[in-house]
């Protein structure tokens, strides 16, 4: 049994490693991926506590898969994300000639 | 320790690394890539540990299959020889960025040191969205696999309006205007 | 257990590496040269003797290990190492679950012949062969030259399109079978069902003639979901990148692709690479599509129990086995023939004529299939309530 305290270990590492990416990195592709591997850490968390936790209440005999649940969203929300993101680098990269996040400030006060 | 431990702590390790050559690789965006490839199929892998197979398949298809191979089709689209490798002139991002790192590590830390408690205390199925789901669609029957149809139809459709805008506002965002 | 599945291991491995992958060489130039009307390769000889020109593919790897290993200037160096390996290994592992027999009773024990009997390994297949586009993305990438950039840049256009028609083409057979599980789709294929069964539901069966009951089909895929399985073949044909979808290496336009820039052995992974695949694909064919280790008319059930009152229940299952082993690998070896003969016949798609198909064609068609099996499947369970 894979005791649930080291997933979740792993879990704070691997987003501490992601945010510390997304907010210090500046190439926009990067960044995208930072965002990426924070989403994989919240949902390595979540499969962990629907290990943790395989039935709803005591007692219940039906296992609950709400944290899997959750990680098949976390999953749609970021190939959208992708999708999304990657059309704006295109388009970003196409009319700036950039990857850098620095360089698109036009909205920047 | 049973070999599926040890198998855990291999893969998180390659987890790890992947995502700190991932961090720390300024020159090569393309190895950075192949870095997160590193972390996305051993979280597959560890996915297998936890008894989650069909989270395991999807992640390697969704996740490795197809994201990693969309950012690197783009970073050859194009054409990104190598990194624009400019240091962060802000300090105050720098200091954000170790503040909310000390910030989870602190949550962490404190969860851990409580204990987790033996069954879950959030409300269940999505919060209200079951009773909501329940009233609009009949509840499916309880085998697992039609939990995600049963209990979770609202957010499941929810989330198919979210793909198909993602389509379209992709392809709108990315076409080059036709005049 | 451990030592059942490195024998099994140890098996496939022998079919493919062994046997098939050799053999597809002289297969492929033996089957041109007969469709082109040409005499083929002949000439690779040991004192005189040249077998049909089955010494072909000694020489060919003779000369791909004894050739110079050149690394292009300019080229990542690792990348340019790793990618042969990420082409030939996904394709390799993806036939652990692929059942080549069923499961039998003999003696005490219980043997199934499959390497890792998953519930998911459908879902598995499709996993693996979403990571192969690796080895075709790198390749391109590392060798730094622009037709190979090209090549792989309409590789992974190619096959991350496919990969979509290909689990939607499935889906219908996994709604039929119900069940992710290729040793059960397999098994369930084992029987027939009547052609004109389904008139039952109408109350018709009083008017039926008697000789109604006799009109019966195997129960394979290619029966129960025909728009699937040629969506089936034709995704996964792409996917491999092969004739008449070969637009990553088009070597009348862009030299020849993604592995333009590679020599020796570590091109001659990536041609390995190719020709496992196309066992691969033939596996999963067969498995899904063409009842898998079954003998059409004759399920496992009749033979054990016509000759186990002659030869003893045992020995049956032996024989059994035997018959169901042999059985899979024919229908590979059909599979293969037929991969090659569509590699022959059809020239190469134009790449907006490739992406049209997969998108404005398959994918449309796909989820109409998908639809419509499942309004049928319900009818079917509420008239049968």
């Amino acid at each position: 049994m894979i005791p649930v305290e080291h997933v979740l270990g792993l879990s704070a590492i691997l987003f501490l490693i992601g945010t510390v990416g997304a907010l210090t990195r500046r190439n926009i592709i990067v960044l995208l991926m930072c965002i990426e591997l924070m989403l994989n850490a919240a949902s390595l968390a979540f499969v962990g506590f629907n290990r943790l936790w395989p039935v709803k209440e005591a007692g219940a005999t039906v296992s609950a898969l709400n944290g899997q649940v959750f990680v098949l969203m976390v999953i749609v929300v970021a190939t959208a994300e992708v999708a999304v993101g990657l059309g704006i680098v295109i388009s970003l990269f196409r009319n700036r000639d950039s990857m850098n996040v620095e360089d698109v400030s036009l909205l920047k006060w | 320790m049973t070999i599926e431990v040890a198998l855990f702590y291999v893969f998180a390790l390659v987890a790890v690394l992947g995502a700190l050559g991932l961090l720390l690789n300024f020159r090569n965006l393309v190895a950075g890539a192949i870095c997160l490839v590193a972390t996305m199929v051993s979280l597959g892998a560890i996915y297998v540990l936890l008894g989650a197979y069909f989270l395991a398949a999807v992640q390697i298809m969704v996740y490795a299959g197809a994201i990693v191979v969309v950012f690197l089709f783009v970073i050859m689209l194009l054409n990104i020889r190598t990194d624009v490798f400019t240091p962060s002139q802000q300090l105050l991002f720098k200091i954000f960025g170790i503040l909310i790192a000390g910030f989870v590590l602190f949550q962490f830390l404190t969860a851990i040191a409580g204990g987790l408690p033996a069954f879950p205390t959030t409300p269940d199925g999505f919060g209200g969205y079951r009773d909501i789901a329940g009233a609009l669609f009949a509840r499916g029957d309880a085998r697992e696999g039609t939990q995600v149809v049963g209990d979770f139809i609202l957010p499941f459709e929810i989330a198919s309006l979210l793909l198909l805008a993602a389509i379209v506002g992709s392809v709108v965002l990315a076409k080059r205007r036709l005049e | 257990m451990l030592t059942g599945v490195i024998v099994k291991i140890a098996f496939v491995f022998a079919m493919i590496m062994g046997l098939f992958a050799p053999l597809m060489t002289w297969v492929e130039r033996k089957q041109s040269a007969v469709m082109q009307d040409r005499i083929g390769a002949n000439r690779a000889d040991i004192a005189g003797i040249t077998l049909l020109g089955l010494l072909h593919p000694l020489t060919d790897v003779i000369k791909l290990i004894t050739k110079e290993d050149v690394v292009p200037l300019g080229a990542n160096r690792l990348l340019h190492l790793i990618s042969p390996l990420l082409a030939v290994v996904p394709a390799l592992i993806s036939f652990a679950v692929i059942p080549f027999g069923g499961t039998y009773q003999l003696g005490e024990g219980t043997y199934n012949l499959v390497v890792a009997d998953c519930d998911w390994g459908v879902l598995y297949l499709f996993a693996i062969g979403s990571i192969a586009a690796y080895g075709t993305i790198l390749s391109g990438w590392a060798s730094n030259n622009n037709w190979s950039l090209l090549g792989s840049l309409r590789g992974s256009a190619q096959m991350i399109s496919y990969e979509v028609c290909m689990g939607l083409s499935l889906v219908g057979v996994m709604m039929v079978f119900g069940t992710l599980k290729l040793s059960e789709m397999s098994h369930a294929q084992d029987t027939t069902f009547r052609l004109l069964g389904f008139l039952e539901l109408f109350g018709w069966v009083s008017v039926l003639p008697w000789w109604v009951d006799w009109i019966r089909v195997p129960n394979w895929g290619i029966f129960l979901q025909p728009l699937g399985c040629i969506m089936f073949l034709t995704a996964i044909m792409a996917e491999n990148k092969r004739p008449p979808f070969d637009q990553p290496e088009g070597e009348s336009e862009i030299i020849a692709g993604y592995f333009t820039e590679y020599s020796g052995m570590r091109f001659g992974l990536f041609y390995t690479a190719e020709f496992v695949e196309v066992v691969v694909i033939a596996g999963i064919m067969t498995a899904i599509f063409l009842g898998g280790w079954s003998i059409p008319y004759l399920s496992t059930q009749t033979i054990i129990d016509g000759v186990s009152s002659v030869i003893g229940t045992s020995i049956a299952t032996i024989l059994c086995i035997v018959l169901h082993v042999l059985t899979f690998w024919i229908k590979v070896c059909f599979m293969i023939w037929v991969q090659m003969g569509l590699r022959w016949l059809l020239p190469r798609f134009r790449y907006d004529q490739l992406m049209d198909l997969c998108w404005k064609n398959m994918l449309p068609l796909s989820l109409a299939n998908i639809v419509v099996t499942a309004l049928i499947l319900l009818w079917i369970d509420g008239m049968a309530r």
